[in-house]
């Protein structure tokens, strides 16, 4: 049996400072090597969500409605160009989405390693926003491998299309730490997933003007697109891809609307990480 | 039919070339409170599975009740209360739910099983308790509420495997106290256990077993008078010198057990034994007499400690 | 001498076939999943539901209206009425198989509630059986509240449709017998998420959404392999009103997924439990 040193106070190994300011990186850096493990399983599902969906859907559904709809086109251009933007931010939304509540619940609840974390100079601030850098990784990683299945399709038309990287992850950003807040103040997560998955993502996907233009849905189910982030990301993303027309106004309010969610998301994320870890 | 309830002749459990039960022979009668006492991987888990006629054995014989468990497994489970290791309560139950529909999954009628459950919930101390979640319970009231549901059937033998681990010592004496009042009333016990003061409480017969095998029978009284020295003297020089010292101690006993921190004697008399120490000039930072118990018996047998 | 009542129970079953797998407890399986199902939340019994509901809207309304017929054959009909079907039979598929994969995984390695049932007088077969019954009977409400829904809209052209009920059970049964044998050999989380690997390609391209024969003749081949096709083939067949022998084709599909999940299932907990 080995018994480790213990050298009592002949040593001062640890820089407080330095953890006050790099305290999140560091928490990120742990995040970003345990999803590596994963990274071949996150490559799989990023390149097979998007070719799976753009051949069902963008070329298979798409063919028959680019000759329902004629030369007119869906906002004057082919289904699948009109299509793929709204993917790629639908992919980043819910990478990071998946980055930041899992981890939030495990961290607090399942094997508790914010306690851990938090039981060192980490501050619950640090621990919350080292988090949800760590599921920007995660973002860049997917939405990048996404864009380069996009480009392969030929679905991208303007040359400044790869703005559309960014902008999706911004929108993967702004739900990913709204998202992060919820599950930190959740307690009991037993009916946590079935509502998230069926009440939040799903009408989130379907009524996002994902798949049609959002002003081809009733009064009454337009509401959801409004304040969905993926509908101000998809907006942007066909905008930067295939020359979307929006009015200088509606441009200024999808970014505005985006900011308001990651601001309050991160700030809210922040206090409630710390009030919980304190209790 | 034999005057046994259970009789186990060569019972052999393989999985794979591993062999989790060697061979052995064991017998228990009707109202005995039987043990089965070894370190974690002995084979007791094993023995208790193929008695519960959820295990089958690769040779030799085992009947309980008259039946082989490989040909009547559910007739055999229908005498049978089992309280796992760990625990399998139903968490999206209510603990009066537990209780209701564990009678059902024997076949129980309704009217039977609703009538049994407030006689559980007596027993089980668990009255306040019946319309709670099981998640909300503590480990002692889990573990309690699991051995009122092995009752609702009305078993003939109540299995229990290691029933008070994990839990702490004022809700394993509850637990002893209940089990002894089931006992009183004929029920049989069919108990493993790695605690050698449990063993001692419960236990009217126990078996030894390590690594799969029989090391020893009879009554906890029997085995310490058989195996062991009355009294045992414990004593600590220091971790780097117990061994140093020991081959002087051996000398002046029946035998030693040398331990990582410390050094058992074996005596008939403790008090006279450390003076003897003293006289021949040795200082043990502390010692201790005491009686011994089962766990003395264990290293006599495999030279190991139980509780490792 | 006396005789405990449920003793005398587990004899009167002696001779019986099958005796050591089964012994009739089905129906106290199913009064297991009622009383459990008392205490959920309404919102979990409104999920099963809302899902084909929310496609319905999206799709029918949206797509609907860049696409307003689909050709079928040689008529025409409008695009809600052609997808509706295909949603019926999806969600079929889904429900059992969250019924028979997630939960029974916790079921069985976390909750260990298969212990505590395999402890007494049941058998294996009686567990695979009312798992399943259960998830079927969850089936079979959703169907119906799913039917209540879109057919007053008159997307269920066909009388014939109401039979789209009993083959949204037999689609949920098929998939649930399959969904809890693949579970059973499952050690880890992990392995479940593979499931989820064949459903998205398996809803993509088994034509909820458009006509198969927009596909190329290889493709076209391969999806109709696929448990989905045959499902949606067999209830868009019926709400359609398109009688011919090849429901029944579809129909045997599903016959011979029950028999061989449950054969399985019960083969695989008999090992995991009576090993």
């Amino acid at each position: 049996m080995s018994i480790p040193t213990v050298r009592q106070g002949s040593l001062q190994l640890i820089d407080a400072a330095k953890t006050r300011s790099r305290g999140a990186l560091y928490v990120a850096e742990a995040r970003i090597r345990t999803m590596v493990k994963w990274l071949g399983i996150i490559f799989a599902i990023a390149i097979a969500n998007p070719v799976l969906y753009l051949i069902s859907v963008g070329i298979g559904l798409g063919g028959l409605i680019d000759k329902s709809v004629g030369p007119a086109g869906v906002d004057g251009v082919k289904y699948l160009t009109f299509l793929a933007p709204a993917l790629l931010a639908q992919a980043a939304i819910q990478g990071t989405m998946d980055e930041t509540v899992f981890p939030t619940i495990e961290g607090f609840k399942w094997n508790r390693t914010f306690y851990s974390m938090n039981s060192t100079p980490l501050s619950g601030a640090q621990i919350s926003i080292g988090v949800f850098l760590a599921a920007l990784f995660r973002a860049f990683y997917t939405v990048l491998l996404y864009f380069g299945v996009m480009w392969a399709f030929g679905a991208l038309e303007s040359p400044r299309a790869w703005l559309a990287i960014p902008t999706s992850i911004f929108a993967g950003a702004s739900f990913g730490a709204l998202m992060q807040s919820v599950a930190a103040k959740l307690e009991d997560e037993n009916y946590f997933f079935v509502v998230l998955g069926r009440f939040i993502m799903m009408p989130l996907f379907l009524f996002s003007g994902t798949f049609f233009p959002l002003t081809s849905m009733p009064f009454f189910l337009q509401w959801i697109g409004w304040i969905s982030p993926l509908w101000h990301a998809t907006e942007l993303g066909r905008y930067l891809t295939y020359g979307h027309a929006i009015s200088p106004t509606l441009m200024w309010v999808h970014f505005a609307v985006l900011v308001t969610m990651l601001v309050s998301g991160l700030i809210l994320s922040a206090r409630l990480f710390t009030k919980r870890l304190a209790k | 039919m034999s005057e046994y309830l259970i009789s186990a002749r060569g019972l052999t459990k393989k999985f794979g070339d591993f062999t989790a039960v060697n061979g052995i022979d064991f017998d228990v009668s009707k109202g005995e409170s039987f043990g089965l006492l070894g370190p974690n991987g002995a084979g007791k888990s094993t023995v208790m599975r193929m008695i519960g006629a959820t295990s089958q054995r690769n040779a030799g014989d085992l009947t309980i009740l008259g039946k082989d468990p490989e040909l009547n497994g559910p007739q055999i489970r229908a005498h049978l209360g089992v309280v796992p290791q760990q625990d399998s309560l139903d968490m999206h139950l209510s603990v009066s739910e537990n209780l209701y529909i564990y009678g059902r999954y024997f076949g129980l009628p309704r009217k039977f099983v609703k009538g049994k459950i407030e006689e559980l919930l007596t027993f089980a101390q668990l009255e306040e308790k019946r319309d709670a979640k099981v998640e909300a319970l503590s480990g002692g009231m889990k573990r309690r509420l699991t051995i009122a549901r092995a009752l609702v059937s009305e078993p003939e033998i109540l299995m229990l495997d290691e029933p008070t681990t994990g839990l702490d010592p004022q809700a394993r004496h509850i637990l002893w106290d209940r089990l002894f009042r089931l006992k009183e009333q004929g029920v049989t016990l069919v108990i493993t256990t790695h605690f050698m003061d449990e063993a001692e409480q419960l236990c009217d017969r126990l078996i030894v077993m390590d690594k799969g095998s029989i090391m020893a029978e009879g009554s906890p009284a029997s085995l310490i008078k058989d195996y062991s020295t009355k009294e045992v003297l414990e004593v600590r020089f220091g971790s780097d010198r117990n061994q140093e010292v020991a081959d002087k101690l051996r000398a002046m006993c029946e035998r030693i057990e040398e331990l990582p921190d410390r050094v058992l004697m074996y005596t008939e008399d403790g008090e006279a034994l450390l003076e003897k120490i003293y006289a021949s000039g040795l200082h043990p930072k502390t010692s201790l007499v005491r009686r011994s118990s089962l766990e003395d018996v264990f290293l006599r047998l495999t030279g190991r400690t139980l509780i490792e | 001498m006396f005789i405990p009542m449920a003793v005398a129970i587990a004899e009167a079953r002696v001779g019986k076939r099958g005796e050591r797998y089964y012994s009739g407890r089905v129906p106290q399986l199913l009064e297991r999943g009622f009383i459990a199902f008392k205490s959920s939340t309404w919102m979990i019994v409104l999920s099963g539901f809302v899902e084909p509901v929310l496609y319905l809207l999206s799709f029918g309304y949206g797509i609907g209206k860049l696409l307003p017929t689909i050709t079928v054959g040689n008529e025409s009909i409008k695009y809600a009425v052609f997808i509706a079907p295909a949603l019926l039979a999806t969600s079929a598929m889904n429900g059992a198989i969250y019924d028979s994969t997630m939960n029974v995984f916790f079921k069985l390695n976390h909750d260990r509630i298969y212990h505590g049932m395999l402890a007494t007088s049941m058998g294996p077969l009686d567990v695979a059986l009312g798992e399943i019954g259960w998830a079927l009977l969850r089936g079979f409400s959703y169907a119906c509240a799913f039917m209540a829904v879109v057919a007053p809209l008159g997307l269920i052209p066909s009388l014939w449709g109401l039979l789209a009920i009993p083959a949204a059970v037999l689609i949920a049964f098929g998939f649930a017998s399959c969904g809890m044998a693949v579970t059973s050999y499952m050690k880890s989380f992990q392995q479940l998420e593979i499931i989820n690997v064949f459903l998205l390609p398996m809803f993509l391209f088994s034509g909820s959404f458009y006509p198969l024969t927009v596909f190329p003749e290889w493709l076209q081949f391969t999806v109709n392999l696929l448990p989905l096709t045959h499902a949606i083939n067999l209830v868009r067949g019926l709400c359609l009103g398109h009688i011919n022998v090849g429901l029944f084709g579809h129909a045997l599909y599903f016959v011979i997924m029950i028999v061989c999940g449950l054969f399985f299932t019960t083969k695989r907990l008999n090992a995991l439990f009576m090993k």
